[in-house]
């Protein structure tokens, strides 16, 4: 059966198997991956898939079930699982569904141009995006060219006869690019998305693989210093990701954020303002509702240097005394978790140049690695590889890797001078728009 | 167990090289799993799943045709091999016939963790819950997270080969939260395996105590120091080091492509004589561990570096015939839903014979990084980074204060270069390993290992 009516299915048998309140999140999608090598296809995956999970509760006791049989017997065993499960669960005065479901008055998020393009079309694209990288003079390799899109159906049925459905789909693009041979090699990484393949420049998303890898060549480990340090679009996209994970009411309540207890203060310098927004016209998370029922809206986390809200689901909110902000995150294979929508960093006005100008003296940092093992949310002490060019008299100088940037969230947060003007879409640290910032001070480790 | 009758196996490769193509695969997978957390000393969260389905992939010159379905129906299988088809425009390519599968080899297991009530991994759970907060009053938290796997998989190929498998796999972990003043420090310890549920059975408070000393420990600890020192690496996760710094340039995807360092390196005296690694996805109940790799080809031990020479890279089927070689069993795949791609096992630098008291006398000051939180490296250049998650200053030979917040950084073949002491207490922990968007259980050990340099980011 299709997924509407199975999650409907699970929910009722949930119910009948003995659950209190049930919910049911399904599914379904066809997508479409091209690998190409050399101007060849090296790989094509098309295929469809589907899934479906159950979660029940029983007096407070929560647990859940998933699979991809999606027959009447198939979605049976999931509510006899499910509820089975339950009862090893302790009882949780906080679970439940939210008290009101219902579903936002969303942008369009499914494009019908799409389907108006054959699998020969989405291969010359991905073509034409190694192509424009491997053009450039300087570049050595192109390992690795990818085109995907996928159209995906999701429904959610409740007992409290919320039936919620939508139709999303999304294209992207890279290229990895390499400049220089043996130990002088360096890489870079061009990246385009948007809601169909047309959304995609390949001119673009090759000449920035391109461009990323020819600004590194000669790079060479910097001396230690303390400077200011300007991130770029890629890098902060993925610190705005971390920054959003910490700001989870989960993370929060279960003493995991270094922000608990701190709404209302400040953590950030007057530049920064961070907006949840699942609302976004062009935002790649962007939906009706959210993975329990609850309508996506736009919440802005930090205005004006000051933390202004956590990210809420509805059992963080009934136990903070809150409304959900719409931020329960799900697959079918998952519980519901707390967690960002669209990230929005406000753009300002200042340009790339503008940051290295006001930055003097600095690094410009184009690249990290080891966020996840280098940053610790609870004590917010981070460490992270980086490589970058130096900024030198306020002019971007010789390229640097093998470098490690350090500093604690808090101190960073409140050491961003300025926001760059140049806010894109980049699918690091989730789906965020984010623009450059130019951190006042930042410990640079290398030789 | 049957997931795919043979003579139905045959139709469907028959099917996928309907219009052409060398060789045609189907890899078909039932798999369940269970998990269970507590937090705040409360049971959350069980849940479980089942999911069943196959991958079907045509190989024609350097193109692969890859398509996927829920459910193993009859109907179902022969629409994938006929849709992956599609793209060919060639000749009919021929199967050899096909047997029922064989297991080459399994792993021992004592008890099925599906056999086992719920209740009872719940239970391992409150008992870590209840050893990690008697650790300490600074203990503030505790999570405990429990979590089973088993997989039953078949691949056929039209070169004849039949294979099957079973997967049980299970996993422990406890993390604390320790908190004094401002300070608040995490510790995290996890113990897994391919293996039944009697891993996790034996002493689980002994993955609490360990949680728990790591959070206490830290809130003593002063700021890292910044700058090339030596660094005495710990033994069992330790290996995330060699797991990045060398293992994922041996992957001979990236090697073909000259995406990295150690292309064209192979009989090249990379390490000082004494060091030998290996990747062996055999090793008994080693969290890394399965009968056959993704593509039904025996797991087996691929020595990587012998005396310090490199002499061998992972290969799947693919890269494997591309290189006139054979697979090394590395052939590995999250699910029916995603291509075999070359991936490690269980990694690990052989054991010496020094301790690892010797190798921290030898240092005048330097790191003793303990355990990583993780690493990241690219494979192209060889540029890594790890993060310490328990580290401790040496200074004069011994070790001192414990550090906060260090960063390893440096490059691979450099690293390995600089290898000058490796103690005889090896062990393999357990990791997860992501490329390509598939993540998959992958083995990560050494004994003590000590290198000559490296960078260390820290704050002080």
């Amino acid at each position: 059966m299709g997924i509407d009516t199975a999650a409907s299915t699970a929910v009722e048998l949930a119910l009948a198997q003995g659950a209190g309140s049930a919910d049911a999140f399904g599914v379904e999608g066809e997508d479409l991956t091209v690998r190409v090598y050399e101007g060849e296809v090296e790989s094509l995956s098309e295929a469809g898939a589907r899934g479906l999970g159950v979660r029940v509760f029983i007096d407070g006791r929560t647990a859940l079930a998933y699979g991809t049989d999606l027959t009447e017997p198939g979605i049976g065993a999931l509510a006899r699982g499910a509820v089975e499960a339950a009862q090893v669960s302790d009882p949780d005065e906080y679970a439940g569904l939210p008290e009101r479901s219902g579903a936002a008055d969303a942008p369009p998020i499914s494009s019908p141009e799409l389907a108006r393009w054959d699998t020969e079309r989405k291969i010359d694209l991905a073509k034409a995006v190694e192509r424009a990288a491997r053009e450039r003079d300087g570049i050595s390799q192109v390992e690795d060219t990818i085109y995907a899109d996928s159209q995906t159906r999701v429904a959610l049925a409740n007992s409290t006869g919320f039936r919620g459905e939508y139709e999303q789909t999304a294209a992207y693009a890279y290229a990895y690019a390499f400049a220089g041979e043996g130990a002088e090699l360096m890489t870079g990484l061009g990246v385009g998305a948007g809601r169909d393949p047309a959304a995609l420049d390949p001119e673009a998303i090759g000449g920035e693989a391109a461009e990323r890898a020819l600004a590194l060549r000669g790079a060479t480990k910097p001396a230690t210093r303390r400077c200011p340090v300007v991130l770029d679009t890629f890098v902060a996209a993925s610190f705005a990701g971390l920054i959003g994970g910490t700001l989870s009411a989960d993370a929060v309540q279960r003493g995991r954020s270094l922000f608990a207890g701190r709404e209302g203060e400040e953590i950030a310098s007057k530049a920064v303002a961070l907006v949840d927004d699942g609302l976004h016209p062009d935002g790649p998370a962007t939906a009706p509702f959210d993975g329990e029922g609850s309508p996506r809206r736009r919440t802005p986390l930090i205005e004006n240097g000051v933390l202004a809200s956590f990210l809420w689901d509805a059992r963080t909110a009934r136990k903070g005394g809150r409304e959900t902000t719409g931020s329960a995150s799900r697959s079918y294979s998952s519980k519901p978790s707390v967690g960002a929508s669209n990230l929005v960093i406000e753009p300002g006005t200042d340009t790339l140049e503008d940051l290295c100008a006001a930055a003097g003296n600095g690094v410009l940092v184009t690249h990290v690695t080891g966020l996840h093992s280098g940053v610790n949310p609870v004590s917010g002490t981070l460490s992270v590889g980086a490589t970058g060019r130096l900024i030198e008299n306020g002019q971007l100088g010789a390229p640097v890797r093998e470098m490690t940037i350090a500093s604690d969230l808090v101190s960073m947060l409140k050491s961003v001078r300025a926001v760059g003007s140049q806010g894109r879409w980049v699918p690091f640290g989730g789906s965020v728009m984010a623009a450059p910032l130019l951190i006042e001070s930042m410990s640079v480790s290398g030789s | 167990m049957t997931l795919v009758p043979p003579a139905l196996a045959e139709k469907v490769l028959e099917h996928a090289l309907a219009r052409g193509g060398e060789f045609a695969e189907i890899y078909a997978e039932d798999r369940h799993g269970f998990s269970v957390s507590l937090d705040d000393s409360k049971i959350e969260g069980p849940g479980g799943g089942h999911e069943r389905g196959a991958g079907v992939r045509v190989v024609s010159g350097d193109a692969t045709y890859f398509g996927h379905v829920d459910g193993l129906a009859e109907e179902d299988l022969i629409r994938v091999a006929d849709s992956v088809s599609q793209a060919l425009r060639g000749e009919r390519g021929g199967v050899q016939d096909l047997s029922d599968p064989t297991a080459p080899h399994g792993h021992a297991i004592a008890t099925a963790p599906g056999d086992v009530e719920a209740a009872r991994k719940a239970e391992l759970l409150r008992l870590c819950d209840e050893r990690a907060r008697g650790a300490g009053d600074a203990v503030d938290q505790v999570t405990a997270s429990y979590a089973e796997g088993h997989r039953e998989v078949e691949v056929f190929n039209s070169d004849g080969v039949a294979a099957a498998d079973l997967r049980t796999r299970v996993r422990l972990g406890v993390q604390v939260i320790a908190r004094r003043g401002d300070r608040v420090e995490t510790g995290m310890q996890t113990r897994g395996g391919h293996a039944g549920f009697e891993l996790v059975e034996t002493d689980p408070g002994q993955i609490a105590d360990e949680a728990a000393r790591k959070a206490l420990t830290l809130l003593d600890a002063v700021d890292a120091p910044s700058g090339q020192m030596p660094v005495v690496v710990g033994n069992g996760f330790g290996g995330v080091l060699l797991h990045e710094a060398v293992g994922h340039g041996l992957e001979s995807d990236a090697v073909q492509k000259r995406a990295s360092v150690y292309a064209g390196r192979i009989g090249d005296q990379l390490a000082e004589p004494f060091v030998t690694a290996y990747d062996d996805g055999h090793k008994a109940n080693a969290w890394g561990s399965d009968g056959i790799d993704d593509e039904g080809t025996p797991t087996q031990p691929t020595l990587i570096l012998e005396d310090g020479r490199l002499v061998s890279y992972l290969y799947d089927l693919l890269r494997a015939k591309k290189d006139g070689t054979a697979s090394t069993g590395n052939g590995r795949r999250m699910s029916f839903r995603h291509l075999p791609i070359p991936r490690m096992t269980n990694t690990y630098f052989a054991p010496c014979d020094a301790s690892p008291e010797d190798l921290i006398a030898g240092v005048g000051n330097g790191l003793y990084a303990v355990s990583f939180g993780g690493g990241q490296v690219e494979p192209a250049t060889g540029d890594f980074v790890f993060g310490v998650s328990e580290g401790y200053l040496i200074e004069d030979g011994k070790v001192t204060a414990p550090v906060r917040g260090a960063t390893l950084v440096g490059n691979g073949i450099d690293a390995l270069a600089g290898v000058d002491g490796i103690a005889g207490d090896l062990d393999i922990a357990t990791g997860f390993c992501g490329k390509d968007g598939q993540s998959i259980p992958a083995g990560v050990g050494q004994p003590h290992v000590r290198i000559r340099a490296l960078t260390v980011g820290g704050t002080a």
